[in-house]
């Protein structure tokens, strides 16, 4: 008998919670580590990361106007829904990353993990980055911690899916909405997260995750005037000119680390803190 | 019955001693600049003040040094409680000498006296004792248990409130390790001097707080010196992006506190003669030079004549004239360039066709003026309600529903504030949780205060300065 | 500004004092609350930033010796004491008619404020100077008496010579919002009044809030009063900077709604120069000059007038004066 023929998943863009291809009709073959073929995806163009940016800004007055603890539970389920396709990811992440099973399955359960971590700080957030102002004078003074609104992620190019997780979590934590460029050489976790955030509770067009290439993306991306912020992670070497066409519309920048971190480690605020703006409000205590 | 005219009443300027020559203050001295001196200029009688050294590239580089040199030997080592004494120093040297400074800004740069001497020397010796606090309680900024200073700042403030930019700037600078090299605007760059005799006089270690003064070119040496670690900024949005251009790539963090269009909100509910003191307040003090300024009045449609009435009657009893006189409500606009623009600004909204309204009454024949001005029927479309005027111009739009309103006040590339009027509380905090601006000041305007975090949304900026989230800006986790 | 009306609400005659275009916001309890409370609201901060802002012009030199001069021609010299005698009321009167005796150029003051029964006494002593007598009533200053007392006690007044009364509302009723009744106390008032001028006193240390304030006021207003006025002299806080603020705002608007003009009297607690002089800046920047005139204006003080005097004294001879330069009453 001979074995079942297996059937191949077409990879496709996640843009406004739909699957839809390039407009630009382009793929590219995506290989493992070992360069053999594995699928051929999606290769975002501008005009995809324009649509994006739509559904990013539709998405954004719903998920930032969302309560914390609503956000907190969304994130949570992405990560449920992400354990139950473990062995998948683990797949995928060994395949494109060229490592055992082990360490994969272990980047796997770390990249959940990191989703449980930042569920829990959507209701946090303004706690330990706001509060009242003892201001000199009869006035109720108060700061809170708000999202920047749109914010385009060039993920990490080697950890392709602990890495994406890392920089897309937070940003989402925050209540901005995302359009995220995946890593050129392994985006095949890229799609499969689409699907599991099209699938958990994540409104359409808060993440919005393209494949292809971050250096012909990310300039339309950084020189985009409605788009409020940007990290420049994955953007390589070509983190600089990028920084500079977002000084144009004066986004949000999270710069490139000198080289891709170890994304184990406890990130902390700090990939929060660059897409909150501080709100101050003030009001007169009389009678 | 005779009118009730208020004789001249001015504040002597005796207690100022102007010099012919003012230097740079670099590594604890006065010293000659490389550049063509300029002339700073009083904008209410075109009387020129003094002259003011310039620096050069080289002068920039000096000072920078001097910032390092004391940033590693002196200021960084030292007990932080020791560095909080000094700033503590300074906040009262400033109490001292207030009457002082509260004068020479006006001289320098035409707001009135009561300004000067209310608002922006108090809060600015605010400033540095608020921070004052900080140097030592560092571990309770949110950013781990042993937060390290930046290192150098190089910090470029702008001629709108000179000191109080100065302060804004320095305080949280000094209190949180690093040192700094500053430069002052280059049509008001007195009371930044004398504030480094502050500095001496405090016996702050030298190095520590540089002033290098100039004009562009000046600022520039200084945000692109490549051994500066931190540049903080002030002043219009296309500077700012220079800026940030000119930063990126660089290790150099930043924060930009940049221009606005804030929208004040009038509901039918409001307070109204509270509203109508706020919207005055909002764009005519310190003659609309205000980054935060209320300049676009969105009224409900429902109460848009009475409120505009009552407006032009309160515009009428502004007093508009010698800066130093203790009457006086607004002074003068800080320079012929500004007057320019703001002129231009106008003439285009009257050519779109606007309704302009000004008060009647006289201006000074000599110095730079603008009278109150208000224009109504402006559109969303007009570039009156679009542009940054940064003088004392109103525009009036109006809104039917709450909804209107937010789209309305969002409906701008700045971020920076936002003005509500409403006695309805539910409404206040709504309205107050859409608008995307970084100070929401409801039921009052223009406030500040060292404890109470100010800065942009969108291109008005990034960063904060004041309290705990502005002395973050900074520091850095160990 | 917002008002309702209750269509259903049974026809009531038209209070006499009240203005065409408000005269139907009386006809009901229901429609007179609704008018009151969709007055604009008043910031408490804003409204004494405000205040303490114009307390902080500089009023120098010819400005101070004008200004000192209108409070003087401003000032109702009160004394409302339980030991007056009429031999007390006519040194009051003595000094109203000549403030300086030494500076024939000092003005007369606007009037003389005493308690009914004295009213007659101050009208003799004041003949032909053009002072007014006035005479608070309305079983002042709790104003706690029966409707037919407070006006026997006005039409007293009234017929001993008083050309002014100043009446106390009923506090207790306008704190639970029995507005109609006092505003019916109010025009009932005015009516025993006859010619005479009606000062309806608010007593805004007992009312405790600028929005009870304004309503208070045009409540007053509506009800035919000639002068809002602050205070008692009687209850801590009398007049404040800001509650006087808010007032000159209610007859400003009142004459602009209406047409009519409506005097305002802060009194109790003006003691300085430096005081009138804050509230004479607040007229002409408030309601505007037309009310910097004793028609329009009036100060109630005992000391005040000692300072203003001392003050004068001060400007015309260049150096300061003492209290026993000033005479007493």
């Amino acid at each position: 008998m001979s074995e079942r023929l297996e059937v191949r998943k077409t990879y496709k863009l996640y843009v406004g919670g739909k699957f839809p291809r390039s407009e630009s009709g382009r793929t590219y073959p995506v290989a493992d580590g070992r360069g053999h073929f594995v699928a051929n995806a999606a290769k975002a163009s501008r005009k995809d990361a324009r649509d994006a940016v739509v559904a990013a800004r539709a998405a954004f007055a719903g998920w930032s106007g969302a309560t914390a603890y609503n956000r907190g539970q969304v994130l949570y389920r992405v990560a449920e829904v992400m354990e139950g396709r473990a062995a998948q990811f683990a797949e995928e992440v060994a395949a494109g990353e060229g490592l055992s099973a082990a360490k994969a399955r272990a980047a796997v359960d770390a990249a959940v993990d990191r989703w449980v971590w930042y569920a829990g700080w959507t209701d946090k957030l303004a706690a330990v980055l706001g509060g009242t102002n003892p201001v000199a004078g009869p006035y109720f003074d108060f700061s809170v911690p708000e999202p920047s609104g749109v914010v385009a992620v060039l993920a990490p190019q080697r950890s392709s899916l602990l890495g994406l997780v890392s920089v897309l979590a937070p940003v989402l934590a925050t209540g901005c909405t995302a359009v995220v460029v995946s890593s050129l050489q392994r985006p095949l976790p890229a799609i499969t997260l689409s699907e599991v955030l099209a699938t958990s509770d994540v409104p359409g067009g808060v993440a919005n995750l393209l494949t292809g290439d971050a250096a012909e993306i990310g300039p339309w991306l950084a020189e985009h005037a409605d788009v409020d912020g940007i990290d420049l992670t994955g953007a390589g070497t070509a983190a600089m000119e990028l920084e500079r066409s977002a000084a144009g519309t004066l986004k949000r920048v999270l710069r490139a680390p000198a080289d891709e971190p170890d994304w184990t480690g406890d990130p902390g605020l700090s990939r929060m803190t660059p897409f909150l703006e501080t709100k101050t409000v003030w009001h007169p205590i009389g009678v | 019955m005779t009118v009730f005219e208020y004789a001249p009443a001015p504040e002597s300027r005796s207690i100022v001693t102007l010099r012919s020559h003012y230097g740079l203050f670099v590594d604890g001295e006065f010293t000659d600049g490389g550049g063509t001196p300029l002339k700073t200029v009083n904008p209410a009688t075109e009387e020129v003040l003094g002259e003011v050294a310039v620096g050069t590239d080289a002068d920039v580089d000096r000072a920078v040094r001097a910032a390092r040199k004391a940033f590693t030997r002196v200021w960084g080592p030292m007990r932080p409680a020791d560095r909080g004494k000094y700033l503590f120093r300074i906040a009262r040297l400033l109490q001292e000498r207030a009457r002082e400074f509260a004068v020479l800004e006006t001289l320098d740069n035409g707001k009135p006296i009561t300004e000067s001497r209310d608002v922006d020397v108090p809060l600015a010796a605010a400033h540095f004792f608020y921070h004052a606090g900080w140097a030592d309680k560092l571990e309770h900024a949110g950013l781990g248990p042993a937060p390290r200073p930046l290192g150098v700042a190089g910090q470029v403030i702008p001629w709108n409130f000179p000191l109080l930019m100065l302060a804004w700037k320095v305080a949280p600078a000094l209190a949180a390790g690093n040192t700094v090299v500053l430069k002052p605007a280059e049509t008001t760059p007195l009371t930044a001097l004398l504030f480094a005799e502050v500095c001496q006089q405090a016996d702050l270690p030298p190095g520590v707080v540089n002033i290098v003064t100039g004009a562009g070119d000046t600022g520039r040496a200084v945000v692109e010196h490549a051994d500066v670690d931190k540049v903080a900024f002030t002043g219009s949005t296309e500077v700012g992006k220079q800026i940030a251009r000119s930063v990126a790539g660089t290790r150099k963090s930043l924060t930009l506190e940049l221009g606005g269009k804030a929208a004040n909100i009038v509901f039918d509910d409001a307070p109204i003669d509270q509203a109508v003191e706020g919207v005055v307040r909002g764009i005519f003090f310190n003659q609309g030079h205000v980054c935060c300024a209320g300049s676009r009045l969105l009224v409900q449609e429902s109460v848009h004549d009475e409120l505009v009435a009552s407006l032009q009657r309160r515009i009428g009893t502004l007093r508009v004239g010698d800066p130093l006189d203790k009457n006086t409500d607004v002074g003068a606009i800080n320079s012929p360039e500004q007057l320019a623009r703001i002129r231009e600004l106008v003439g285009i909204g009257e050519a779109e066709g606007a309704q302009v309204w000004q008060p009647d009454g006289e201006l000074p024949e000599r110095g730079n003026w603008f009278k109150p001005t208000v224009f109504t029927d402006v559109t969303p479309a007009h570039r009156i309600a679009r542009d940054e005027v940064f003088g004392p111009v109103l525009s009036v739009l109006t809104f039917r529903t709450p909804d209107e309103a937010v789209a309305k006040a969002n409906n701008t590339t700045y971020g920076l504030s936002a003005g509500i009027w409403s006695e309805k509380g539910s409404r206040i905090l709504a309205v107050a949780d859409q608008l995307r601006a970084g100070v929401v000041w409801a039921n009052t305007f223009n406030q500040f205060d060292p404890t109470s975090p100010f800065g942009g949304y969108k291109q008005s900026g990034y960063g904060r300065e004041g309290g705990r989230t502005g002395l973050r800006a900074y520091l850095k986790e160990s | 500004m917002t008002h309702v009306l209750d269509p259903t609400a049974p026809g009531r005659p038209v209070a006499p004092g009240a203005p065409d275009a408000f005269a139907d916001v009386t006809r009901s309890d229901a429609a007179f609350r609704a008018f009151l409370h969709g007055l604009p609201g008043v910031d408490q901060v804003g409204a004494e930033a405000r205040a303490a802002q114009l307390g902080t012009r500089s009023i120098k030199t010819t400005a101070k010796a004008w200004a000192i001069d209108t409070a003087i021609s401003m000032v109702d010299l009160t004394t409302l004491e339980g030991a007056d005698t009429p031999g007390r009321v006519r040194s009051l009167a003595a000094k109203a008619r000549r403030p300086d005796p030494a500076d024939g150029s000092c003005p007369q003051v606007a009037a003389v404020c005493v308690y009914g029964d004295l009213a007659g006494v101050a009208r003799d002593a004041l003949a032909g100077t053009g002072i007014h007598t006035a005479a608070v009533a309305t079983a002042f200053p709790s104003g706690r008496a029966s409707r037919e007392v407070k006006l026997a006690d006005v039409r007293d007044a009234v017929a001993g010579g008083a050309d002014e009364i100043d009446m106390v509302i009923d506090r207790g009723a306008f704190l639970s919002g029995r507005y109609l009744d006092v505003f019916d106390e109010v025009v009932a008032v005015k009516e025993a009044c006859g010619d005479a001028h009606l000062k309806v006193i608010l007593e805004t240390g007992e009312l405790r809030t600028y929005d009870a304030v304004r309503r208070a006021s045009w409540l007053a207003m509506l009800a035919g009063g000639d002068f809002i006025k602050t205070s008692t002299g009687k209850v801590s806080p009398a007049a404040t900077l800001p509650v006087c603020l808010v007032m000159l705002e209610a007859v400003r608007d009142f004459r602009a709604a209406t047409g009519t003009q409506v005097g305002v009297k802060p009194a109790g607690g003006i003691r300085t120069t430096k005081d009138a002089i804050k509230h004479l800046v607040m007229i002409n920047e408030v309601a505007g000059p037309d009310w910097l005139d004793p028609v329009w204006f009036r100060f109630g003080a005992s000391s005040l007038l000692d300072d203003l005097l001392l003050q004068r004294q001060k400007l015309r001879t260049g150096h300061y004066s003492g209290p026993d330069h000033v005479s007493v009453v």
